[in-house]
């Protein structure tokens, strides 16, 4: 019997009562606790071969709910609402709308990598992360978070010139997600940053900012990963039976 | 698999290895770089830097298309083997080390990866990189193995003077465990629980290493700006322990960690009004002062953290 403990103990699907009296015993008082008698029918079956389908999601099938995963997880520790084995029970038995109620803070995932660590089975919890938090994106569940627009901005230079300049993926990241420039922590920063700069250094800096750092002969590969990608992205969008047009 | 290889192999091997400094190095991380290649130097280390190298994708690009970042790694793989004509590659930023270790695993591993990078690296026009042609060493091995311990030992002069340091390895030099099947082999391998390969090369630089048990704790580097109020407090539990362990020091040996300390450590000041003391430096700065080299030569004045004066006060430099 699937025991679906959350939705069971939120204090709304609890009755108590202050004066209770069953069979002619009283049971006032915490002896009144009662989960409410429940059917549960919005099951999607196809939830787990959707983040299967998904990249980083094609373990999710080993799982047997052992919770190594979230007890090793860092940001379980920081927030208790982020659970990964609760989150990948949810998805194996098909509760989508009890998912959705953490559809927020899944995206939080650092990938640290301690619950793939720790996994006995080799569901490679951090993956599932990724794909459950893409499918949230991809079903327009949740816009795409902040840390999906940082992947888009770093990816997209990658794509373009082979290589990064970390300060081009900052401000081209700020920009996006409409956050200022100076901030009082950055210009802090900058400030200790170029206090010990050699004045060559800083012209370096600037001349890497605007004649960005590129791979040379990088324009087949290029071509040929954007190619890929949108391949891939299309046969995922049809996996989750959406239109193609992204 | 080459687990336990005689130590005097090694030191042949990684005598002269291609360099793969990453876009971190070239950027944000240049004190990592300048202080990495005057080791290299001051030990009669080989660097020959990769021709052409790419960005590995560092910890984004796998969540566009995970196959494409075994791809970019592949390819820096590649480039070593074909046109720098070396069989091993010293990589000193976790994530490039990482990936480069990934991408062998999966090649190694999963037939979708290997599809996916052969059909790539035809259109692009350079060989196919094959799992097992090259080997990846973190900076870490490089200078433990390829120099040798007790050699490095003759080398230390002035020392670090039992300053007391927490070593801070981060998440991507030990996890997943599935990628580095060298590690957890017994005596003289690495551990991903309790790693110590820098404890080892600072204690002989003459550090008085502290018990620190956030070794492998998070820094929140993959959301460092995404999710900054996350990074900011994992950050702060880092410094925290460091300085309750007593540490005066946090030695780095990842651009990410050690950036997203520096700026977290910022942060924390601005916005959640903890302030910390605890210095942060890369490894490969602290065994080159303790060889005598100045702070300017392994780029201190390139940190955020302002360490010129400490090292001066403690007599390091």
């Amino acid at each position: 019997m699937a025991i679906h403990e959350k939705s069971l103990i939120r204090p709304e699907n609890i009755s108590s009562h202050e004066k209770k009296i069953v069979d002619g015993i009283d049971v006032s008082g915490d002896w009144s606790t009662f989960i409410h008698t429940r059917v549960v029918t919005d099951y999607n079956e196809n939830l787990e071969e959707e983040i299967a389908a998904l990249p980083g999601g094609e373990y999710i099938h080993r799982c047997w709910q052992c919770g190594s995963c979230t007890n090793s997880c860092t940001v379980n520790a920081e927030n208790p609402d982020f659970n990964p084995r609760y989150w990948i029970y949810l998805i194996r038995v098909g509760m989508e709308e009890e998912l959705l109620r953490d559809k927020d803070i899944i995206w939080q995932c650092v990938s640290c990598n301690k619950c793939t660590s720790a996994c006995p089975r080799d569901v490679f919890p951090e993956g599932v992360m990724k794909a459950t938090a893409h499918w949230m994106e991809l079903k327009g569940h949740t816009p795409p978070s902040h840390s999906t627009i940082f992947d888009d901005v770093f990816t997209e230079q990658v794509i373009k010139h082979g290589k990064i300049e970390d300060g081009e993926v900052l401000k081209d990241f700020l920009l996006k997600t409409k956050q200022p420039l100076m901030q009082d922590w950055i210009v802090q920063m900058v400030k200790q940053m170029i206090k010990g700069f050699p004045v060559m250094s800083l012209m370096k800096m600037g001349w890497a900012t605007i004649f960005h750092p590129k791979t040379k002969n990088w324009a087949r590969a290029s071509d040929a990963i954007k190619e890929h990608i949108a391949e891939e992205h299309a046969a995922q969008r049809k996996a989750l039976g959406l239109d193609s047009a992204e | 698999m080459t687990i336990l290889i005689d130590k005097e192999v090694r030191k042949a091997k990684y005598k002269k290895v291609a360099y793969y400094p990453g876009c971190a190095l070239e950027g944000s991380a240049q004190s990592y770089d300048k202080s990495t290649r005057a080791v290299s130097k001051a030990l009669g280390l080989e660097l020959v830097e990769i021709k052409d190298w790419n960005c590995c994708g560092a910890m984004e690009v796998k969540n566009v298309d995970p196959e494409i970042q075994t791809y970019l790694s592949a390819r820096v793989l590649s480039e070593a083997q074909h046109k720098s004509k070396q069989d091993v590659v010293m990589a000193p930023c976790n994530g490039c080390y990482h990936n480069l270790k990934k991408a062998e695993y999966d090649l190694e591993n999963k037939d979708k990866s290997r599809a996916v990078t052969e059909k790539i690296s035809k259109k692009a026009g350079h060989e196919t990189y094959k799992a097992g042609d090259v080997e990846t060493i973190h900076a870490l091995d490089w200078i433990k193995f390829g120099y040798g311990e007790e050699e490095l030992k003759a080398k230390i002069k002035g020392g670090l003077k039992g300053l007391k340091i927490a070593n801070y390895y981060g998440c991507m030099y030990t996890r997943p465990r599935h990628i580095f099947p060298e590690k957890d082999q017994g005596r003289d391998s690495e551990s991903t629980s309790k790693p110590h390969y820098m404890d080892d090369l600072l204690a002989i630089a003459g550090a008085e290493n502290v018990e620190f048990p956030l070794k492998t704790a998070c820094c929140g580097g993959a959301h460092t700006l995404s999710d900054s109020d996350m990074s900011t407090k994992l950050v702060l539990n880092i410094l925290q322990a460091a300085e309750a362990a007593g540490a005066e020091v946090i030695a780095t040996e990842c651009p990410t960690c050690h950036s997203g300390l520096e700026m977290h450590q910022i942060r924390a000041l601005k916005r959640l009004s903890k302030k910390t003391n605890v210095k942060v430096i890369y490894f490969t700065q602290l065994l080159g002062m303790a060889m005598g080299l100045s702070p300017r030569k392994v780029g201190l004045n390139f940190n955020i953290s302002d360490s010129m004066k400490f090292v001066k006060e403690k007599g390091i430099a």
